[in-house]
């Protein structure tokens, strides 16, 4: 099964390939390279230049993503699990929740300087909202039936956790983490063209600022494969962690 | 101490603060290796009764004893069914058996032997490592009943345990119930709104009334027994039983 999927993406990949060498064709500019240059271009500079810049960028996106969970899923059960802990931080969530986080940009900035952790939260915020939801949510969802026969066998909160919560939720959680991957991407991108002479960001937008479109193109597709790689780990763990779901 | 009996006296209660009695003063005992059936109308709080003496529901009042101490879920083995037989769809057939062994004890050599020959006599062995999702109703309710036999339980309680399935897998599997638990016999109390399976599986019934309250408590001569059914007692019997039932639904 997953050398069909191997296959399929294969086979997006050189599609995409197709379309784009031909559009390439036929402006024939320089802002549109062909994609064999982009591609011959990539594999020259990846490990010379590109690699440490996108090992800035999974770094900073792993460690936003690290922080958002260990804050987010506690706080998370404790609102879905606890109805007064709701009451007393929905209000917060929801206030907080649709500010496009782009726009606190500056004024993490202002506060935290443009160094790597101002980065690192920025992605935090954008993903945290997504993680308390998601588990709250979960959480409030599961009948409360599901829990009867581990009361009357005297079960334990973390008896609860091991056998209801964890398992009820992880699909959730997982598929909040994916949806927020994306948007914790793009901002990355923008908050790495200031203040830093790492990351991807800043590598696309240099290669702009000298004209050169090759490493401009190497760059967005090697920051494309950093998002896949990432999608592709949040689709491992879910096949290895929710078999029992596939098999419904 | 196994050869304790259960003790419910005038327990009562109450939802909305107080507003809504779902059952007032029920007291009556079941003594050891007894299946007690209850059954009544619906909105009789059959099922509230249940729940209470699981300990699921807490704030009752009056007392319920097993033996001389006070029944609670964290000082005796409650093994508890419900109606949708309470698997857990993220478990496989065998983490599920092993749930109640797991919470209540450790897992020894003895007990997977002793879970493998449950497994194997119910006909669920070769599914042992697939999930619930993938089993049907019947095999569903029989994983149920392994996790509750193995528990090697003080007590048993069942709320509506076959009501789902059709009734052909439903025969059976209250066949397979009654073989496992004359191999192992506890109190288990087993709720139902079907006077036929109260009158094959019970050797008690208690019928409650619609207020939640005790209509009436009868010996079951016909417990375990399939063949009578054309006798004319127990015709007399069911019949009694459903008209009790029906003036239980009024409360007259």
């Amino acid at each position: 099964m997953s050398k069909n999927i191997l296959v399929s993406y294969i086979i997006a990949a050189v599609g995409i390939f197709i379309v784009w060498y031909f559009i390439a064709m036929i402006f024939s500019v320089a802002m549109i390279p062909s994609p064999i240059l982009v591609l011959q271009t990539l594999i020259d500079i990846f490990f010379s230049d590109i690699a440490i810049h996108a090992f800035y960028s999974l770094i900073r996106i792993i460690a936003g993503l690290f922080l958002a969970i260990v804050i987010g899923y506690p706080l998370g059960l404790a609102m879905g699990y606890f109805k007064k802990c709701d009451r007393f931080l929905s209000p917060l969530v929801y206030l907080t929740y649709p500010i496009p986080k782009i726009s606190l940009l500056p004024i993490v900035m202002l506060l935290l300087g443009v160094g790597e952790f101002a980065k690192i939260l920025m992605i935090f915020l954008i993903i945290v909202f997504q993680v308390v939801i998601a588990v709250r949510d979960g959480i409030r969802e599961i009948p409360k039936e599901t829990f009867y026969p581990l009361i009357s066998l005297g079960a334990s909160f973390k008896n609860f956790f091991v056998y209801v919560l964890w398992p009820a939720v992880l699909p959730k959680f997982l598929t909040a983490i994916r949806v927020a991957m994306a948007t914790a991407i793009s901002v990355l991108f923008f908050t790495e063209t200031f203040g830093t002479k790492y990351g991807m960001g800043y590598f696309i937008m240099d290669a702009w600022l000298r004209v050169n479109y090759l490493e401009m193109y190497a760059g967005i597709i090697a920051l494309s494969y950093i998002g896949l790689f990432i999608f592709g780990l949040i689709d491992f763990i879910e096949h290895i962690t929710c078999r029992w779901q596939k098999r419904r | 101490m196994k050869n304790n009996s259960l003790v419910i006296q005038d327990v009562s209660l109450s939802y909305d603060n107080g507003k809504i009695l779902a059952i007032e003063n029920i007291s009556f005992s079941v003594s050891a290796d007894t299946v007690c059936v209850i059954i009544g109308p619906s909105g009789s709080g059959k099922s509230t009764l249940l729940r209470t003496i699981a300990g699921i529901e807490k704030n009752f009042d009056g007392n319920i004893f097993l033996g001389r101490e006070k029944l609670s879920p964290k000082n005796k083995k409650i093994g508890f069914v419900p109606q949708n037989y309470g698997l857990y769809p993220w478990r496989t057939v065998e983490e599920n058996i092993l749930i109640g062994v797991k919470i209540k004890s450790k897992i020894n050599d003895d007990i997977i032997l002793k879970m493998n020959s449950i497994m194997e006599s119910l006909g669920i062995f070769d599914f042992r490592h697939r999930f619930p999702g993938e089993l049907s109703g019947g095999q569903q309710q029989r994983v149920s009943l392994a996790r509750a036999f193995l528990l090697n339980a003080d007590l048993l309680l069942m709320d509506e345990p076959f009501s789902a399935l059709d009734a052909i897998t439903r025969e059976e599997t209250q066949n397979i119930f009654l073989s496992l638990w004359k191999k192992n016999k506890l109190i288990t109390i087993l709720v139902t709104h079907d006077v036929d399976e109260a009158l094959y599986l019970g050797k008690t019934i208690i019928v409650l009334s619609k207020k939640g309250r005790i209509w009436e408590i009868l010996n079951n001569p016909f417990f375990g027994n399939r063949e009578e059914i054309y006798n004319k007692n127990f015709i007399d019997m069911r019949a009694r039983i459903r008209e009790h039932i029906q003036k239980a639904g009024a409360d007259i």
